[in-house]
């Protein structure tokens, strides 16, 4: 009994507070226009081809799509690299470099809007989805390094040793030895990168006025504002930006736990 | 181990320039652009002007204090409840029970959605017409009509409680990954001891987690701080400005009114204040010393 008290139902509860916003948005977008039954039956595509066809979250998605694969590429190998460099060597500036890692937490995409804005302007890349991309990156992969640095710790040295002493050069002591290993690192870190950059908001907001450069997250920003009304299209947009990030979720979040921890708070 | 010196300066090398283009290099020219007008709707005014934008923002703009003000209540509030929740969300599903990994992947998904999406899912239920009270008034609970991003008494606790929704995960997760790591022979101990369960919880679990909780707070606290996409989304800082924070109000200077000057002596001031923090933390966490 006391165990019910305990654990089921605050669980239960909870439960109701995380699912039931994600069901009315499924309710929203799957019933037809006017009807406010909470089971959505028969169910009707009409909201999802009215925001695919036509206002555009088609084109929206696959900008999406491009930024948060491509920033997914660079921040898994860039913060592989440097990760390794800071688990694997002892160098001058390393720990300079580790407080600047740090305090690049700090810094806030919403107050580096001004300057950002300045430099996309005078080299071109306003309205493109390779300055966001290049952003996105920059932001992100300070706290990818540390974490991916605290998987490459976690590693012995040994195996790498062992490798080298039977002649393997340090590269290829890494790629025979070191890559399998950090496969699961990698799933974590490029997860947070893409669900990271799929989130983006702000830098999309600003750096792409034309609507065939705008992101999910535009997209859905303008029709908060625009259908106020046509509940079913915002909720259908909702959905075709939540299923990414959804399945995403689900692959990574084994690996959360661990993820976490690894590196970025306790150090 | 034979080691190439410069071997770890190329490999940290494309972060080292990333970041200096994209996070050293816009910092200074913000400190550079608040000593200037600046906005790019009237070009022909902008120049040097000193220190004018400072003052302006220091004893001309009602806004900017009321935005710090709410800033730290928005901070406080939502970290607070964020803390407790996800701590107690931790206990639970450190439980053992069946369905325990599915229950976990559903009572975290939300910290996988963007702000905007959190955003256009509560208005959905927040609406006074289709949503959820409406829905509540229907079964006789409550009043119909209900607007809570409508009304100055309600939009505070409405806007609280989604960033709930989505920022309790983070806190569940953390303390969780600790939780994990208490050796279960410390409890043994305490139940031999005659400890129950509050006493063990007391004496045993929150020493342990103490490191977590501080450095987890004071890392969302910035956050939060920071947190734009979803104020500006779900409320725009309205009603009458009430729910603006500073992050908030600098973004609407740059999206909006593009008044680059001021909104750049708005970042300066909101550096001044997450310096204080970055301090804090670098303190309490030792973490340059460790390397």
């Amino acid at each position: 009994m006391s165990r019910v008290l305990r654990l089921h139902v605050p669980l239960a509860l909870y439960l109701l507070f995380t699912l039931v916003p994600f069901y009315w948005m499924l309710v929203f977008a799957l019933r037809p226009t006017g009807s406010t039954a909470l089971v959505p039956w028969p169910i009707t595509f009409e909201h999802f081809d009215t925001v695919w066809n036509g206002i555009g979250f088609g084109t929206f998605f696959y900008n999406s799509m491009v930024i948060a694969l491509g920033v997914l590429v660079f921040v898994s190998v860039l913060s592989l690299m440097g990760g390794y460099a800071l688990a694997r060597f002892k160098f001058r500036g390393q720990r300079l470099f580790l407080v600047a890692l740090l305090c690049t937490q700090f810094i806030p995409g919403a107050m580096m809007l001004i300057p950002l804005f300045v430099i996309f302007r005078e080299v071109g890349l306003l309205n493109s989805l390779t300055g966001l991309i290049v952003a996105d990156v920059a932001f992100q992969l300070p706290l990818a390094l540390i974490l991916m640095s605290g998987f490459v710790r976690n590693i012995p040295v040994e195996l790498e040793e062992a490798a080298m002493v039977d002649g393997c050069t340090r590269l290829r002591a890494f790629f025979a030895v070191m890559l399998p290993q950090l496969k699961p690192a990698l799933v974590a870190v490029g997860s947070f990168a893409f669900i990271g950059a799929w989130n983006n908001f702000l830098f999309a907001l600003m750096f792409a006025s034309r609507q065939d450069k705008f992101t999910l997250p535009v997209g859905l920003s303008y029709a908060l504002g625009e259908f106020n009304t046509d509940f079913g299209a915002l909720a259908a947009g909702g959905v075709v930006a939540a299923v990414p990030v959804v399945l995403v979720f689900a692959v990574v979040q084994r690996f959360l736990v661990q993820g976490l921890s690894a590196g970025a708070v306790k150090g | 181990m034979r080691t190439k010196r410069w071997a770890p300066y190329a490999l940290i090398a494309p972060t080292l320039l990333l970041m200096a283009v994209f996070l050293v290099y816009p910092i200074a020219s913000v400190v550079h652009y608040s000593l200037q007008r600046y906005n790019v709707t009237q070009p022909w005014k902008n120049g040097f002007i000193g220190l004018e934008n400072f003052r302006v923002m220091l004893t001309e703009d009602p806004l900017f204090w009321q935005s710090l003000v709410f800033s730290a209540k928005w901070v406080v509030v939502e970290v607070g409840l964020q803390l407790l929740l996800g701590l107690v969300l931790a206990l639970i599903v450190n439980e053992t029970f069946i369905g325990r990994g599915l229950a976990r992947a559903m009572v975290f998904s939300p910290w996988a959605v963007s702000g905007v999406l959190t955003t256009g899912i509560w208005i959905l239920l927040y609406n006074p017409s289709t949503g959820i009270f409406q829905q509540l008034a229907e079964w006789g609970i409550g009043s119909p009509g209900t607007s809570v991003l409508g009304d100055p008494a309600t939009v505070f606790p409405a806007t609280v409680v989604t960033e709930l929704w989505r920022g309790v995960p983070f806190f569940a997760i953390l303390l969780l990954a600790d939780l994990q790591s208490i050796p279960n022979d410390l409890y043994e101990a305490a139940a031999v001891d005659g400890a129950g369960r509050w006493r063990r919880f007391i004496s045993v679990t929150l020493p342990h987690l103490k490191d977590a909780i501080i450095l987890s707070t004071l890392l969302r606290a910035v956050w939060e701080f920071n947190n734009v996409d979803l104020i500006y989304t779900l409320t725009g800082g309205g009603p009458a400005n009430q729910t603006t924070t500073l992050p908030l109000y600098v973004a609407r200077k740059a999206v909006d009114s593009h008044d680059f000057g001021y909104g750049s002596a708005l970042t300066v001031a909101g550096f001044v204040i997450l310096l204080f923090f970055s301090i804090l933390y670098l303190r309490l966490s030792k973490f340059g010393s460790r390397a």
